[in-house]
């Protein structure tokens, strides 16, 4: 956990809400966007509802709401790396991964290689993911 | 134990506000600290001056309040939360030029860093919400 003088934890930031029917999608994503600066160690989960704040092709012209959603394809250049992804969530609501944003990031070990960002956990294995970390914030 | 605490949900509408102060001060009564607690969505409400509950029910912003004062609890409402949905302060107001504020005492308006950094410094982050 420490790093030299810097405390590095693990953050996760669990989003289960739809996008635009309550505000906890866009202030979430508030949150990790401000957190990036801290150097933490950050991962995000899109479950239950969750899953539709990375549906493609995102129009909120006639409900007169700002289209945040291609925010998330600058995830990557924030360093967040982990994304996972509830497969039973996207069953139940009759969804596959092809239905969401391909998200990435550049691996500066890597010769700056482009690699995913998303993975597609089931919810024992996301279980486990949770248990891992030190701070959980819930939206 | 140190404990940050994150309130999501506004006071009254939800029960995340009660459930927050009463685990706040279970945990200082067992001798635990709860440094700080940071409001965010309609949390930040809980941080009105304005609010005039009826005489028989509980007064959720004066409960925080007191909390702060005798406990040293940090309160902090979330600036863009706040902004959003009309809590002002008064440096905040004077730069958005409205001609009134309503922060209750003990609570001040910060950013989504002491979020972060109450995460960093606590024991456990305990979150209330929906």
């Amino acid at each position: 956990m420490e790093d030299g003088d810097q405390v590095i934890k693990k953050f996760m930031y669990m989003n289960r809400k739809s996008p635009y029917g309550t505000i906890y999608a866009l202030e979430s994503l508030e949150v990790v966007l401000i957190a990036a600066a801290f150097d933490q160690d950050v991962s995000l989960v899109f479950a239950d509802d969750g899953v539709y704040q990375l549906m493609k092709g995102q129009n909120t012209e006639e409900i007169g709401m700002k289209n945040f959603s291609p925010t998330y394809s600058a995830l990557g250049d924030y360093d967040i790396k982990k994304i996972y992804i509830e497969k039973e969530s996207l069953e139940e609501r009759g969804l596959s991964l092809d239905d969401l944003q391909d998200l990435k990031y550049e691996d500066e070990d890597d010769d700056w290689a482009e690699k995913d960002s998303i993975h597609l956990v089931s919810r024992e294995e996301l279980a486990e993911v949770i248990d891992q970390q030190d701070v959980v914030f819930s939206f | 134990m140190k404990f940050g605490i994150l309130v999501n949900e506004g006071p009254y509408t939800h029960q995340a506000s009660d459930s927050a102060f009463e685990f706040a001060k279970s945990a200082i009564e067992k001798g635990h600290e709860v440094f700080r607690v940071f409001f965010y969505h309609d949390g930040v409400n809980n941080g009105t001056s304005l609010a005039v509950p009826p005489q028989d029910d509980r007064h959720i912003p004066n409960r925080w309040s007191e909390l702060a004062k005798d406990h040293s609890v940090d309160l902090v409402l979330c600036v863009a939360a706040a902004q959003r949905r009309g809590m002002l302060d008064e440096d905040e107001a004077k730069r958005n030029g409205k001609t009134s504020n309503n922060v209750a005492e003990g609570f001040r308006i910060s950013g989504l860093g002491q979020l972060i950094e109450a995460g960093i410094q606590a024991d456990r982050m305990v979150v209330f919400g929906d």
